[in-house]
């Protein structure tokens, strides 16, 4: 009956989704007078996941799947959902946790709602609450199989300490080599750098900027800040800033504690995409643009004034903060 | 080889989002209806096999007639069939079924869907159609080339991106990448004039059964105004952020 989460890590280290989603699957546990169980694949100090609340790790060490391959994965968390007998199974947004929950809605016959972004409003009917539209709107879903899978988008319940025990058992899946038919060649990652996906702060540049080489600053505020570097869609597609930057409807979602966009107009495509996070800051020497009306804070000013003189207040105040 | 490509039909991005009878509908007044835009993306790359490597290319959705303007949009794009599968669309699985049945039927290569509908998000349908076949299953591809039975194709993975190789019959959720942005085409007239005479079949549901249903819908809440901030005051901005939005 317990509530089953899917943790991820990297190189072994839990990423903080995946406490977050342990913070999530013990708010259901209990609403519904059950325990929390945590799936974690290759991971270290799994101790750690019973900070947040889960009561069992159900660890599974395993060269097979050292590189992520979803059915192989899938079968697993499956195999590990029918042990357990849990009607719930939560991930998070990632984009490997959203590869994986189709697979598994149809191997566990389980009904799917993906970016939600509270606890359900009720166990029965099961019914959650989740973005649509792009952020332009929530929708509240009811999910009527048996068992249900919860997608939870990124920074939407935070995380929540509750000590429980989190005694691990290891598990060895049985899988089979239909479950490899896609294979894994290479795998191409930033070292060193935030990824937009992780990132709790977001330094975004647009056209306002005028050219790939004024991107210097954009950088050295991310640095400063810790954050991941984004774009809007025509600096993408200008090839200004590689595609993996471009953020907005069609592009990467961002939910974010701090959004930061710098010569963004703010157009409707933009906005849908990162409004999702918490704080949002614009610099723009239009005051009519649009971002003025997402945002929290604006300044009405030249980019090419206002950043190098706010990265070095950013740097001052970091310096007198860490 | 023969591609099947899945076409969503979504409002336009730039629509205004309101919803009727008592926020339980989407409220399609005065909305224009596109091709999602993943599934463009999608369109054109298969497109491109069948021009460089010879393939035929149907067409699919789940929809009532009204999606049909969208499906002929796809036919003057250059896609040979169309096939609309006559019933509502009301949940990720009910589509992935209701496909999966006409899918086995066509004994396609290769799938492509897009990642996500702009319009309910799901992302479920691709993983869920490709399950139901037992086909092979990229998601968020960004790169797609077929040599025999073979698909190799590049994902996006957060933080960079992984190539991976995989057996036909394969399905892709696709999205921007894999073709680029200056690549998609707008229809020409003759285009246009051909997509009338080609083929548009209208199968009959299974009669799938959902597993989740969206039962309302409710808008954000209107934001709070935008503190202005001097640029001659920047210390006022730091301190807000630190102070008043915990964010720094
Ligand atoms: C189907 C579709 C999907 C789309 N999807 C996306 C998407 O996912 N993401 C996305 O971003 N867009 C998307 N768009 C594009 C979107 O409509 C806008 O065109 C785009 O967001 C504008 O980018 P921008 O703000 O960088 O450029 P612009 O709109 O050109 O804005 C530049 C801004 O910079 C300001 N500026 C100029 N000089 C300075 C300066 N020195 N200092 C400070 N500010 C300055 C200007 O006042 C202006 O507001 C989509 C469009 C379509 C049709």
């Amino acid at each position: 009956m317990s509530v089953l989460v899917y943790t991820e890590s990297e190189e072994g280290k839990f990423k903080k989704t995946a406490y977050e989603v342990v913070s999530y699957a013990r708010g259901i546990a209990d609403m519904m007078s059950t325990t929390v169980t945590a799936v974690a694949v290759n991971a270290e100090e799994t101790a750690s996941l019973g900070t947040y609340g889960a009561d069992k790790v159900v660890h599974i060490k395993s060269d097979k799947l050292s590189k992520f391959t979803a059915n192989a994965y899938a079968a697993a968390v499956t195999e590990i959902a029918k042990n357990e007998g849990s009607k719930v199974v939560v991930l998070s947004s990632s984009a490997n946790a959203k590869y994986l929950a189709p697979l598994l809605a149809v191997d566990l016959e389980a009904g799917y709602a993906s970016n939600v972004v509270a606890l359900p409003e009720s166990a029965s009917p099961f019914k959650v609450k989740r973005t649509a539209f792009t952020n332009k709107a929530f929708n509240h879903t009811e999910i009527s199989t048996d068992v249900k899978i919860i997608g939870l988008s990124k920074n939407s319940f935070g995380l929540k300490e509750a000590q429980k025990d989190a005694t691990e058992t290891s598990f060895d899946p049985s899988l089979d080599d239909s479950q490899f038919k896609v294979e894994v060649q290479s795998v191409d990652k930033v070292k060193d750098k935030v990824t937009i996906a992780d990132a709790e702060i977001v330094v975004s540049g647009g056209r306002g900027l005028k050219g790939p080489e004024n991107w210097g600053m954009i950088e050295e505020m991310a640095d400063i800040l810790g954050a991941a570097t984004a774009c809007s869609k025509p600096v993408s597609d200008m090839g200004w800033r590689p595609h993996s930057e471009h953020v907005g409807q069609t592009g990467k979602p961002v939910a974010s504690n701090l959004y930061i966009a710098v010569g963004i107009s703010g157009a409707i495509q933009h906005l849908a995409g990162i409004n999702a996070s918490k704080t949002k800051v614009v610099i723009n020497t239009d005051p009519e643009a649009p971002f003025f009306k997402a945002a929290d804070y604006g300044i009405v000013g030249d980019a090419f004034e206002v950043v190098p003189k706010l990265n070095e207040k950013l740097k001052e105040f970091k310096a007198n903060n860490s | 080889m023969k591609i099947l490509v899945c076409i969503s039909h979504v409002p336009d991005t730039t629509s205004k989002i309101n919803f009727t009878e008592n926020d339980t509908k989407f409220d399609t007044n005065g909305v224009q209806f596109v091709i999602n835009p993943n599934d463009e993306f999608g369109l054109t790359r298969a497109m491109w096999f069948k021009e460089k490597q010879g393939a035929t290319v149907d067409i699919i959705n789940v929809g009532g007639p009204e999606t049909e303007p969208t499906l002929r949009k796809a036919l003057a794009i250059g896609a040979d069939t169309a096939i609309r599968i006559n019933t509502e669309a009301l949940d990720g699985f009910q589509v992935a079924k209701e496909l999966s049945a006409v899918a086995k039927e066509g004994n396609y290569d290769l799938i492509i869907a897009g990642r996500e509908s702009i319009d309910y998000n799901g992302g479920m349908v691709p993983g869920m159609l490709a399950s139901l076949l037992g086909a092979s299953f990229v998601n968020t591809c960004i790169g797609l080339e077929v040599d025999g039975d073979t698909a190799t194709a590049v994902r996006e993975i957060d933080g960079g991106k992984e190539t991976v190789t995989a057996k036909l019959p394969l399905v892709v959720g696709g999205q921007k990448g894999i073709v680029e942005e200056s690549d998609l085409r707008i229809p020409n007239m003759r285009g246009i004039m051909m997509a009338r005479k080609k083929p548009l079949e209208v199968k009959e549901p299974q009669g799938a059964s959902t597993e989740t249903s969206a039962v309302s819908f409710e808008k954000p809440a209107p934001k709070g105004d935008v503190k202005l901030i001097s640029p001659d005051n920047l210390d006022e901005l730091i301190d807000l952020l630190h102070n008043e939005a915990k964010a720094i």
